[in-house]
């Protein structure tokens, strides 16, 4: 057991990855001799020379149509999008051609692949450099989308990515890629599609994912002084999706508050609450409710902190899941017009 | 895969310089011609030899024109086949028999095509069965044939994409040691999308093995090439990646077979891609489903009419006395007969599964996937019922 950071955990599971397997190939932008803006790829052209870790054009439609051809050739491209938002150019290769291959050809022709995206805020970033873009990939199928809260599941996730038949759009959370934590690695984690409870609870689930599981897990804590005990299920895999681990949750605590830092309106935030909303109605005693980012574009860092959900945001929202048995007072004050 | 470090080469500080340095043009060999290379006359009368493009074969030529008139023959009959209700649409390559033929007919077998939606007649020239070209375009799923078997990348619809694929896959072969060919197809109006231009700069940065082919048909539906560029000609758009270009008459089906085995040569040789434009002219509308009447001038179309390569090359081949009538006659035959067998297969309705929707999605489906299948068996199942 070592203390260390996540990006070491994703550095290391990229060096595991080029060892164990040849075909493995990571490129970007700055990922050569740099090792990255963030570092993620520090030492790897060193150790494994410039033809299996190299720089790329500055062109993100190109790197990831690139990897199309490379994975056609049986190669295993791991590619690098320098931020979220610089990932757009390339949204065209992701949704049209990455996502959708295997299903054109009936499965002759697969392209596995990892497009890393380090995304969200809570950095202090100018603009374009912030957005949470899950929801993107998220509805777009053939997509598997994955995001890793603790050190030790950024490693095994991405390891796991790289391995899997499937391309994986994996989203790093840019906020916590130098917090530490003891990991043991090489960790091996829960797998793709199974969601974990991070902090069991009997009144209430929180259900988060990336950057914001820190967030309930710390609002989980506050809130043991009000006096409830909440439950904290990590999603890890938004696709493919752990319904029966959610479920089982909010089943058994009756309560379900979503919290995601990407803004709310029609995200997988939306979706999550909609699937316990169809799934738990008779179990619930309080409608499922959701704490998001706010439906503007990413602010200016001073204003950021407002934007995002922390923990006076998630508990106030605790407070409306109808622990009295009354109706919320806003849908009430609304009346038929809500 | 070794990953031996390059050496490093230091020039000795005492190494002298010529005495009269010559500054090689920087553009030496990148630029194409001022004329599209040509030939042929178009009435089929040979032109000088030249000594920088030897002339392909005579059994090439031969070969290209019996796939030429076969080919046409196709598109023909696919074009019935719409008006029939068979296809949902097709989008004809008429009068650009010359180069769907000739760009697979330079490559081998083991290299790969990377064609857009109007190569239907390129890959049957190819050999790959028409009714599976066909599949995309009759509705029965997106792409009918196995692309790893026929080294052909599903048609592509999104403009111009397939030219980062193309320059990936090249490299990806030429990385693991084989020296295959990747040849993608472009029309002149995805000349004007990124990807054509981020597929170039690539292929020349990793030195990909890649030959681009645009067929400047003179139309983007209804746009013409001045609406999609201010430059010389799309052969110049090479020139600024440090790609060696060359614009080639692409009704000169001798020219065109000359220029492209040229360039896939070069590709082969590990000299990185090559980029060639070919003058022609889509003599149908875009897809039966336009009219081109409300944005061409039927005299120009007339005046293409002139510039025919299957009837340019049949000239040639009979001028050198490696065609005659009887010979004419049997690729007619053969054309035909590829037509009507193709007919045959075409009119049997195709069976479709339902079910198949939710295969390869994934490599294994994801529980929600398994649940949205299993209510369309049920909804099947209770429309049976129903039925019964």
């Amino acid at each position: 057991m070592a203390t260390m950071t996540m990006a070491k955990a994703l550095n290391a599971a990229l060096a595991d990855a080029m060892l164990d397997d040849e075909r493995v190939l990571v490129f970007g932008e700055d990922v050569g001799q740099l090792g990255g803006v963030f570092r993620i790829t520090d030492g790897l052209q060193a150790r494994f020379g410039d033809k299996r870790c190299f720089d790329t054009p500055l062109a993100e439609a190109g790197i990831v149509g690139f990897a199309v051809g490379l994975a056609m050739s049986g190669l295993r491209p791991v590619v690098e999008m320098q931020f979220d938002a610089f990932a757009y150019p390339a949204f065209e290769q992701i949704a049209s051609h990455v996502a959708k291959l295997r299903n054109r050809t009936r499965g002759a022709l697969s392209v596995p692949m990892v497009i890393r995206v380090p995304y969200a805020g809570g950095i202090g970033g100018v603009e374009h450099h912030c957005d949470s873009s899950e929801a993107y990939y998220a509805h777009t199928p053939g997509l598997k989308v994955v995001t890793p809260a603790t050190v030790e599941d950024a490693y095994s996730l991405l390891r796991e990515a790289i391995a899997d038949p499937d391309p994986v759009v994996f989203l790093e959370p840019k906020k916590l890629y130098f917090a530490s934590a003891d990991a043991q690695l090489p960790a091996r984690t829960a797998p793709f599609g199974r969601a974990v409870v991070r902090r069991p609870g009997t009144d209430a689930t929180l259900v988060a994912y990336g950057p914001a599981v820190p967030v309930a897990l710390e609002a989980a804590e506050a809130a043991r002084e009000e006096g409830w005990d909440l439950e904290v299920v990590d999603v890890r895999t938004i696709v493919p999706f752990d319904d029966a681990t959610v479920t089982a949750s909010v089943r058994r605590t009756g309560r379900c508050l979503v919290v995601t830092e990407a803004q709310g309106f029609a995200g997988v935030g939306a979706e999550i609450a909609a699937r316990v909303q169809e799934r738990c109605f008779h179990a619930l005693h309080a409608p499922v409710l959701r704490v998001a980012g706010l439906d503007i574009p990413y602010p200016a860092p001073m204003l950021e902190h407002i934007h995002l959900p922390g923990v006076d945001r998630v508990l106030d929202t605790v407070a409306r899941l109808q622990w009295d048995d009354r109706p919320d007072p806003r849908w009430l004050a609304q009346g038929s017009a809500a | 895969m070794t990953t031996t470090p390059q050496a490093v080469r230091r020039a000795s500080p005492r190494t002298r310089r010529p005495a009269t340095p010559v500054a090689p043009e920087p553009t030496a060999g990148l630029l194409p011609q001022a004329e599209p290379v040509r030939l042929l006359d178009p009435d089929g009368t040979p032109l000088p030899p030249r000594a920088d493009l030897p002339a392909p074969p005579v059994e090439a030529l031969r070969e290209m024109y019996r796939r030429m008139v076969v080919g046409r023959r196709f598109d023909a009959q696919a074009t019935a086949l719409t008006k029939q209700g068979r296809l949902a649409v097709y989008p004809s390559s008429r009068g650009q028999e010359a180069c769907q033929v000739g760009a697979v007919l330079a490559l081998r077998d083991d290299d790969w095509v990377f064609p857009t939606y109007r190569e239907s007649m390129a890959l049957t020239a190819r050999g790959i069965d028409p009714v599976e070209v066909l599949t995309l375009l009759r509705g029965d799923g997106h792409c009918g044939y196995d692309p790893t078997v026929v080294r052909t990348a599903p048609q592509c619809t999104p403009l111009a994409t397939q030219c980062v694929h193309a320059a990936g896959l090249a490299y990806g072969e030429s990385y693991q040691g084989r020296d295959t060919v990747a040849l993608a197809f472009i029309g002149d109006g995805a000349t004007s999308e990124g990807d054509f231009h981020e597929g170039l700069n690539f292929a020349a940065v990793f030195k990909a093995p890649v030959v681009y082919f645009v067929q400047n048909n003179k139309y983007a539906i209804s746009v013409p090439l001045s609406r999609q560029t201010a430059a010389p000609s799309l052969a110049y758009k090479g020139v600024g990646y440090g790609v060696p270009s060359e614009q080639v008459d692409g009704n000169d089906p001798v020219a065109v077979l000359a220029v492209l085995t040229r360039a896939v040569a070069h590709a082969r040789a590990g000299h990185g891609p090559y980029l060639v434009e070919a003058h022609t002219y889509r003599m149908e509308a875009h897809t039966n489903a336009d009219d081109a009447s409300r944005y061409r001038d039927p005299d120009e179309v007339e005046a293409w009419r002139d510039r025919d390569p299957v009837a340019r090359l049949e000239a040639y081949l009979r001028g050198r006395g490696e065609l005659d009538d009887a010979a004419v006659a049997q690729v007619a035959a053969e054309a035909e007969e590829y037509a009507a067998d193709l007919r045959t297969r075409m009119n049997a309705q195709p069976v479709v599964d339902p079910l198949s929707l939710f295969d390869h999605v994934f490599a294994e489906p994801t529980p929600q996937l398994v649940e949205q299948r299993e209510m369309v068996r049920a909804e099947l199942a209770a429309d049976a019922e129903g039925d019964a």
